[in-house]
């Protein structure tokens, strides 16, 4: 894990916020809602137990990360997911998830070699 | 398939991987167990893990940096936490300066492995706990630069080589 760390050569800002808007519960939960079809931040603050200030803190975080859209109609402001960027969160998880893999696949590559190199002395 | 499951746990701040090799407990357990082992598996690709030192017992500490491919070395210290053999073992990862000593502040990443036997040999369950939302993020971010890295054709040979 340390390596990645000291590897850093792309500007990661991007994705941290992407990262840190979706860590929490209710702001996973806005997204969903407003992916299928916009709301205002009034209808959305009324579905939580937390102030339209706290929502309206959520639906930011949202937006500065990309996530979600906002625009003024009137009165109201209304709130639209991009599911381009959503889709983008999804590639870099599972790219972080091919690592793993590749350690895995290392792991019964060593396991592998050492079978068929031993195949007389051991046991298979 | 070694891979045999993959979940995340925002909450918890883990993740989970499950794998399983046809191979007898005891020898999947010197995956870890042996440090010359280790070097085979645990580096990214293009940075080779090196252990100097690998006191494998509880409370035992061990030593390794990875090189990259102009040379430049990502050092690392590990602390054996747990060790059941060949059952159980937990390792504290963390950052180490040029020296070997752990870099203080730095938060560190937790490993639980428990070796289970199942009828096609040995399943792997691998729990990987970070500090804090950040940490997790931020290594999130890290190794997606480094899958970035691994292009589709490079993944294929690595794979094909562990059939």
């Amino acid at each position: 894990m340390v390596v990645y760390e000291r590897l850093r050569e792309l500007d990661p800002d991007e994705v941290d916020r992407l990262f840190h808007a979706l860590a929490d519960a209710t702001r996973r939960d806005i997204v969903e809602r407003v992916l299928d079809r916009e709301h205002s931040v009034s209808a959305l603050a009324e579905r939580y137990a937390m102030s339209f200030a706290a929502v309206q803190k959520h639906v930011a975080v949202l937006e500065r990360a990309g996530i979600v859209a906002k625009q003024r109609r009137g009165r109201e402001q209304l709130v639209r997911g991009d599911p381009e960027a959503l889709a983008r969160v999804r590639r870099l998880l599972e790219q972080y998830e091919e690592i793993w893999r590749h350690r895995a696949a290392a792991m019964a590559a060593v396991l592998d070699e050492d079978a068929a190199l031993g195949e007389e002395g051991s046991q298979r | 398939m070694t891979v045999i499951d993959v979940s995340r746990d925002p909450e918890e701040l883990t993740l989970t991987m499950v794998l399983e090799f046809p191979h007898p407990v005891e020898r999947v357990w010197q995956l870890y167990a042996d440090p010359r082992q280790l070097e085979r598996w645990w580096g990214p690709p293009g940075w080779p893990a090196t252990f100097e030192t690998h006191d494998f017992r509880p409370g035992g500490r061990a030593a390794y940096h990875m090189t990259g491919p102009d040379g430049e070395k990502a050092p690392g210290w590990w602390e054996f936490t747990a060790i059941d053999a060949p059952r159980s073992l937990e390792i504290v990862d963390g950052f180490a300066d040029e020296s070997g000593q752990p870099v203080q502040g730095e938060l560190n990443t937790t490993f639980t492995v428990a070796f289970d036997e199942i009828p096609a040999g040995t399943r792997v369950t691998s729990v990987t706990r970070f500090a804090s939302a950040e940490q997790l993020e931020q290594l999130v971010s890290m190794g997606m630069e480094e899958g970035m890295r691994l292009g589709a054709e490079q993944m294929d040979a690595v794979l094909a080589e562990a059939v």
